[in-house]
């Protein structure tokens, strides 16, 4: 099995980075004061010189002396062993009994005992475990053995959740239910499969919950609640300093360090061994390199005036390319994409996920994050660059001018803002609005969007609004300015039906109404073949083809956009035939071939699709194609059954 | 615009009609309800765990082994002082009554009497409070004000595609931070500030310079620890959707992640934060014992060393309000800065 190398490997990680291995560093000279302390100087901690009492720090005492002459640090490196010690009894007991309460809930079969355990332990945890050991330090009395049971049993709430939650994960996993169908008892299940998982976050925890139980026996023995004399611990010797502290502040400050050294080592490698095998991933993605001038891409598009004037377009995207830094170098889902929308058009981008189409629309809206770098020969809306250093200008024009509308409306709503502030707030920054017209317009528009009530409605929260009336809501905070343009991305996939159609008839309204340009993006060809007059449909970071909604059933060229139309039951011609699916799986950016992206899938690819990519070109329809074989052999292409015989 | 009077929704034969999916989500009954429903659950919740607490304060008197009283008053008091003052103490009564005299007690607001100095405990108490409370309060809304401007920064610094440097740095300075102890940094600045360069007064609660050494090593770990989630939790924000669409309003940088970002942040940071909140309750104890605060702090710690168990008993007990109302605060301001959390706990 790959688990154990892969578990060595995170754990050599660990002490790779540079966090761990200091850590670790830290902790193994911990450990070795602690072994080696009371052997190698007990015998100059224990020497009293009453000729230098309270003496300050010397080339003999490099902490000085205290009350009775004795070598402070001597005494400090003597008190390691015992202030570990009582640190890992401690955090043994609450480690014990964590377990057994935490894994109770378990044994007890979630039954009404069982949620009485864990609340019990949910209020204990909310309690400061310094409280709990002060109520313990209490009823155990003053003194070493009090205060390793009050630190001790302090922490086992925590623990106990900790066990808890991790019981309660593993109790769901497959096995442990066949162990159970399999008549095995709850005991047994929670040692043979339950407990041996929870070692390596146990440790974990164990560690950091060592460092903390050491300082809180330092606190305590520094109330004078721990460890007495003549016993001491590093807390008992930071207490005789601070009394002191003006005569030799050295005394209180050798044992202070060494706590803090101690506490910070074992805190610092629990945190790293966390974060190392938390996180499988070590090596996250590197800061970003400047943008070098790359050879031309081989897909390279070229000027397409579309034939309208100019005055006509609301969107120019001219060789639009995404690219974000992978592990792997650069990876680059979009690859040259060329296209403009039109006052009044209805744009569709149609693609299987991974396409690029969502990132084209992204990018051209300026909303991708500052993860991906975007490059394009011209990216302009309304004439305005929106390359350029984002502007005060900028900002309003595309605040004002341009229409967002995401594809899930549960999380695109801030959840603790009211509806109506969130769409007066496109009014008080872009609009000049005072709130109460801001409030007023918000009102009107969702009245345009036809939600009802909507002067109620504005005061709600967005958790109170339906998925189809938030997505009209985000329609309607669109409108709250004048949009020249509309992009919504995949706006009805996370719809119930029968509010899919809704939605639709509204986007399409709207842009009637107003001659607005609208970019919708779908996977679903039937959606974008309904409300848009033009189709771009695009594979693996490419338009391979652009078209006419019309042409869409009859006169599609490219063969992926036949396999998709074929994949439609009511856009092929036969309902009777079976479904089509395109077979294979679409490229991804990391493994981009060198010829047609599709070819792999193509039922027509021939040893030049493999070789090299074919360009975008414009079509006798007045469309673009980027296929050597546009328009080949459509029986083979349209029949799904023939589809898969030919891939398999 | 006249999209407003298109008639919309007729393609949808069998749908429900636009109204229709969510109305009786705007029906004030409903709305209303999960409010009443939140606070009958808190305030449930809230009595049990005074229940629970109150039990535990009396029955910490009776689990300590042996006879407190003697153990308190020294193996050389005499019996008949040790017998009067177990009698008064009512600690010779069968056990339930003891309970019944102790809540009876309590709801009249007697706290019993201090072995030590005879005083009612509930003066003590009344008396030291103050100062407690002034510090842990002090010492909050320092830890507040250093780590909301802090962790933020550092989130927008860190926001995806940002700061790895600065992430690893940010995060191991909070983690050592958070380490160090509240009563250690309270002994290293006496010696700087009061022992070295002798600027602050180093003991007491007389002048306005004693609070800020006191409150300063109460602060500074929390503000770690809470600078720490505050940076976290922004980082997840700002990947969120609702966030992508303030940007898409291309609201100013600064509203998306003050406006829309913070606020949600902090509530889930505030949720944390409420046990942070709790421990500083704790924290208190140690930092006036640093700083003979005259506090409930070195007050339990003098009358633990002494034995003085009705007083022990009573801070206690005053500790224990003080996490729980702490507690409840924090989850009734989470429900009013996001409704949903009322919902969300089953
Ligand atoms: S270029 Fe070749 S492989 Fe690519 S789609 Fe056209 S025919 Fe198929």
């Amino acid at each position: 099995m790959s688990a154990p190398t892969s578990r060595a490997r995170a754990w050599r990680g660990v002490l790779t980075t540079p966090l761990g291995a200091t850590a670790a560093v830290l902790l193994a000279l911990v450990l070795a004061v602690a072994v080696l302390g009371p052997v190698l100087w007990t015998q100059s901690a224990d020497a009293v010189d009453t000729g230098n009492i309270l003496g300050a720090p010397s080339g003999e005492h490099w902490a000085g002396t205290d009350n009775l002459g004795r070598d402070i640090v001597a005494r400090v490196l003597v008190a390691g062993r015992l202030s570990i010690l009582l640190a890992f009894a401690a955090i043994g007991i609450a480690i014990g009994v964590g377990l057994l309460l935490g894994s109770a809930p378990f044994l007890l079969g979630n039954g009404r005992a069982a949620r009485l355990v864990s609340a019990g332990v949910n209020v204990a945890v909310a309690f400061p475990g310094l409280l709990l050991a002060l109520f313990f330090a209490v009823v155990f009395g003053v003194g070493a053995t009090g205060a390793v049971l009050a630190i001790g049993l302090a922490g086992a709430p925590t623990f106990a959740r900790l066990t808890q939650t991790l019981v309660a994960g593993l109790a769901g996993r497959e096995y442990v239910a066949a162990a159970r169908v399999a008549g095995v008892g709850r005991l047994r299940i929670l040692v043979r499969h339950v407990l041996p998982n929870l070692r390596e976050p146990l440790v974990v925890n164990a560690t950091i919950g060592a460092g903390s139980s050491l300082l809180a026996f330092a606190g305590l023995s520094f109330l004078g609640l721990g460890v007495q004399s003549p016993s001491y611990d590093w807390g008992r010797l930071l207490y005789d300093g601070v009394g002191s502290l003006y005569v030799n502040p050295a005394a209180a400050l050798a044992p202070g360090l060494a706590v803090l050294v101690a506490g910070l080592a074992f805190n610092l490698f629990g945190e790293a061994v966390a974060k190392g095998l938390g996180v499988t991933e070590l090596t996250g993605p590197r800061v970003r390199r400047p943008a070098t001038k790359a050879a031309p891409e081989p897909d390279e598009q070229r000027d397409h005036s579309e034939g309208r004037p100019s005055a006509d377009v609301v969107l120019e995207v001219r060789d639009l390319k995404v690219s974000f830094a992978g592990r792997d170098g650069q990876l680059r889902p979009v690859r040259g994409v060329s296209f403009s929308v039109h006052r009044g058009e209805a744009l569709g981008v149609v693609g299987e996920s991974g396409s690029g189409k969502s990132l084209t629309a992204l990018a051209v809206t300026r909303l991708l994050g500052d993860d991906a770098t975007v490059e394009a020969e011209r990216l302009r809306l309304l004439g305005q660059d929106l390359l350029a250093e984002a502007t005060p200008a900028q900002r309003r024009l595309l605040g004002t001018s341009l229409a967002m509308v995401f594809q899930d409306p549960m999380s695109s709503f801030n959840p603790t803002r009211r509806i109506g502030r969130q769409l007066a707030e496109v009014g008080t920054e872009h609009q000049g609005m005072t709130r109460a017209e801001a409030m007023a317009r918000a009102v009107d528009r969702l009245d345009a969007v036809r939600v009802s009530d909507a002067a109620d409605r504005v005061r709600q929260y967005p958790h109170e609004f339906s998925g189809g009336m938030r997505q009209r809501a985000m329609i309607g905070m669109g409108l709250m300015g004048s949009p020249s343009l509309i992009v919504a991305d995949e706006p009805t996939t996370a719809l119930d039906v029968t509010v899919q159609q809704q939605v639709l008839d509204l986007l399409s309204a709207i842009r009637d109404a107003d001659d607005l340009a609208l970019v919708l993006i779908s996977h679903d060809v039937t959606v974008v073949g309904e409300v848009c007059d033009r189709v771009l449909v695009m594979y693996a970071g490419r338009i391979v083809e652009d078209l006419a909604t019309a042409d869409l059933a009859t006169a599609a060229q490219h063969p992926y956009t036949r396999a998709l139309v074929a994949a439609v039951p009511d856009m092929a011609t036969d309902v009777s035939e079976p479904l089509a699916t395109i077979p294979g799986r679409p490229v991804g950016p990391a493994d981009t071939p060198a010829g047609c992206a599709y070819a792999d899938r193509c039922p027509l690819a021939d040893v030049r699709c493999r070789s090299e990519e074919p360009p975008l070109e414009r079509t006798a329809a007045g469309g673009r194609v980027a296929c050597w074989h546009p328009g080949g052999e459509p029986d083979v292409v349209l029949a799904g059954p023939d589809l898969r015989r030919v891939e398999r | 615009m006249s999209a407003t009077t298109t008639p919309i929704g007729h393609a949808a034969p069998a749908g429900p009609t636009s109204a229709g999916p969510g109305a009786d989500a705007a029906h004030p009954r409903v709305w209303e309800r999960p409010w009443a429903r939140f606070a009958v659950r808190r305030l449930g919740r809230l009595l049990v765990s005074l229940w629970v607490l109150v039990t535990a304060s009396f029955a910490m008197i009776h689990l300590i082994p042996g006879d407190p009283v003697r153990g308190a008053l020294g193996p050389t008091a005499p019996a008949d002082l040790v017998a009067a003052r177990r009698a008064s103490l009512g600690l010779d009564d069968p056990i339930l009554v003891q309970y019944a005299h102790y809540l009876r007690s309590l709801s009249t607001g007697d706290l019993g009497t201090s072995l030590g100095s005879q005083l009612p405990v509930a003066d003590i108490v009344g008396q030291r409070l103050p100062a407690t409370l002034l510090l842990g309060l002090l010492g909050f809304l320092l830890a507040v004000a250093i780590a909301v401007p802090l962790g933020t920064l550092a989130g927008v610094l860190t926001r995806r595609g940002h700061g790895r440097r600065t992430e690893l740095g940010f995060t191991t300075s909070s983690i050592v931070i958070a380490t160090v102890p509240d009563f250690l940094l309270g002994v290293g600045l006496v010696y700087v500030f009061g022992v070295h360069l002798g600027w602050l007064p180093v003991a007491g609660n007389e002048s306005a310079s004693a609070y800020v050494l006191p409150v300063v090593s109460l602060a500074v770990g929390p503000a770690a620890i809470l600078a720490r989630i505050v940076r976290v939790e922004l980082v997840e924000v700002l990947d969120a959707d609702y966030v992508r669409t303030a940007r898409a309003k291309r609201l100013a940088p600064w509203k998306v992640y003050l406006g829309h970002a913070l606020p949600n942040a902090l509530t889930s940071a505030l949720t944390i934060g409420g046990l942070l909140l709790g421990s500083m309750v704790a924290g208190t104890v140690l930092v006036e014992n640093v700083f003979a605060w005259p506090g409930l702090g070195s007050t339990i710690v003098s009358s633990i060393l002494a034995k003085d168990y009705p007083l022990v008993q009573a801070i206690v007990l005053v500790y224990g309000i003080g996490v729980l109302v702490v507690n409840n605060v924090v989850d009734v301001v989470l429900a009013l800065l996001d409704p949903r959390s009322m919902i969300r706990e089953d």
